[in-house]
């Protein structure tokens, strides 16, 4: 999937990533020359801490929450959350995704990296998903008693009731 | 004898503050000993009007998220919307992208001087600042009618081309910045009030400035080499020859040591793009009404704060399905309890001003 004469390093990851966690890699993809790693909520901590010490991911640039409401391909998992990991120095990212359904808890990688702090704060404000684990989960931009979770899709862009 | 922790407000309204943020503070006998920040005052979510405007239409309003560094906040986006479609610009428009994106830098940089040195209370270099940064307004407003939120790039490239008159322009303002940066370090870098405000104080290490996702001109103080334009070029950045600028301490002092010698590279790509500027076209064929097959990207640059990044989810319609912007402001203000612990509660506003942070990026 991987041409490895352009990916050499992407390609050596993906072969340590499935000889590691084997079946409990859901799905791999390699578009636009990012890869993507899916695994079970379950297996997120295993895989990213793994990610972290073995494999000198050592910075976390972001985690991005998608709502898949109108995504008839996502299977009733309403959330996907993506962390985007960053090797410093020779620098390589990868991508590790999860997909949960509504009402479903993400670990919280507060414990592998600092910075994840605001990035969970921020995915809870914004789509209203609980990051069990974090040691201060409050909203972040809204106002504590604010009422919905902007981002989520639907939720309207305008003409919403106060 | 012993005191008791104390509480202090500072802001949202507080000139120190850079915009509309609000920090409470605990101290203990003058020293700090925990900084929360109170951030969303200015939120206006961006995320979701992107999600709901053309991917044309986006543009403009990347400029509103950092506005003294819009240049950048347009290269991010633009580069992220290409690598989506699989497009690359010709070379002209990309070494014109970067003469504009280290203008932009340069002119950042002169006004972070200008209100940090004001926070510490060395106010003639506001003015000094100011007065140089207004001569690279001049060159944007030439460029494209507009100072601030200037707009500056399209999707597929850049809207004008560099003529013989702007790039006088460019030169001769060069051409002066050397001297106003010796003005600048005359007022402040043997000034001993200067020193005591600024030496050990906020240190972080490279590795906890790791850790805390810390990024820019802030971790490059720190000792840490990482800067996106080395680490993986863009836009042609492969092109120039220019050294990263690094500190030793990790402390205020260093942030603004590193931020001056930055403006130095930032005028040495520049020179080199407009010598070898190449000849061609300024941009690619885009189609009028864009619309993007399904697929995601992340794309990260080198803004003047840090490292900005674009994710954008596409799903075949002219608008994005996600877009999340990774910006740097945010997540270096989440190191800020870090650098204030221990130290004393009136360098706040120095350590604060050192991070050079713009809340509209922060608050998005």
């Amino acid at each position: 999937m991987i041409d490895r004469s352009r990916h050499p390093e992407l390609a050596d990851l993906l072969e340590r990533i499935t000889s590691r966690f084997g079946s409990a890699v859901r799905g791999v993809t390699f578009e636009k020359d990012e890869l993507t790693v899916m695994v079970a909520t379950d297996d997120l901590l295993a895989m990213i801490s793994w990610l972290k010490s073995e494999n000198g991911f050592n910075a976390l640039n972001d985690i991005i929450a998608l709502d898949n409401l109108n995504d008839p391909a996502a299977g009733g998992l309403r959330f996907s959350v993506l962390y985007q990991l960053y090797r410093f120095p020779r620098p390589l990212r990868v991508r590790v995704r999860i997909d949960l359904p509504e009402g479903a808890a993400v670990p919280s990688i507060y414990s592998l990296y600092r910075s994840a702090d605001w990035a969970e704060r921020e995915m809870y404000d914004m789509f209203g998903i609980t990051v069990q684990g974090h040691p201060d989960l409050r909203r972040i931009y809204l106002p504590d008693d604010f009422d919905g979770y902007p981002l989520r899709k639907d939720f309207p862009l305008a003409g919403r009731e106060q | 004898m012993s005191f008791k922790e104390v509480e202090f407000n500072m802001g949202p309204q507080h000139p120190s503050t850079h915009g509309v943020l609000h920090l409470r503070i605990a101290v203990d006998n003058e020293v700090v000993s925990r900084v929360e920040p109170f951030i969303g005052y200015l939120h206006r979510g961006m995320e979701k009007l992107y999600e709901n405007r053309t991917y044309a239409q986006t543009t403009p309003l990347t400029d509103r998220l950092d506005y003294l560094a819009s240049v950048t906040n347009n290269l991010a986006w633009v580069l992220a919307v290409e690598k989506l479609m699989g497009i690359e610009i010709p070379k002209r428009g990309q070494y014109i992208r970067v003469i504009l994106s280290e203008l932009q830098r340069i002119a950042s940089h002169l006004a972070w001087i200008g209100f940090f040195a004001n926070d510490i209370g060395a106010m003639s270099v506001l003015l000094y600042g100011f007065a140089k940064r207004e001569d690279i307004l001049e060159i944007f407003e030439e460029y494209c009618g507009a100072r601030l939120t200037i707009h500056a790039l399209r999707i597929g490239g850049v809207p004008h081309d560099l003529d013989e008159k702007i790039i006088g322009m460019i030169r001769s303002t060069l051409d002066t910045i050397p001297k106003r940066i010796g003005e600048i370090e005359s007022l402040l870098t043997d000034n001993r009030i200067w020193r005591h405000r600024t030496e050990g104080v906020g240190v972080i290490s490279g590795a906890d400035a790791i850790d805390y996702g810390l990024t820019g001109p802030a971790l490059r103080a720190s000792g840490v080499p990482w800067d996106m334009r080395k680490d993986i070029p863009y836009s042609s950045y492969d092109d120039f020859e220019f050294d990263i600028p690094l500190g030793k301490n990790g402390d205020v002092f260093d942030r603004y040591v590193v931020r001056l010698a930055e403006i130095a590279q930032s005028m040495a790509i520049i020179r080199q793009a407009l010598d070898r500027l190449p000849d061609g076209e300024i941009r690619t064929k885009v189609p009028r009404v864009l619309k993007i097959e399904p697929g995601e990207v992340f794309h990260t640059i080198e803004s003047p704060r840090g490292e900005l990044g674009f994710y954008v989810k596409s799903n075949g319609t002219d608008r994005p399905e996600r877009v999340k912007v990774k910006v740097p402001s945010f997540i270096n203000m989440h190191c800020l309890e870090k650098m204030c612990k221990g130290n004393l509660f009136a360098d706040v506003v120095g350590i604060l001003g050192s991070l050079d942070i713009v809340l509209g990026e922060i608050d998005k």
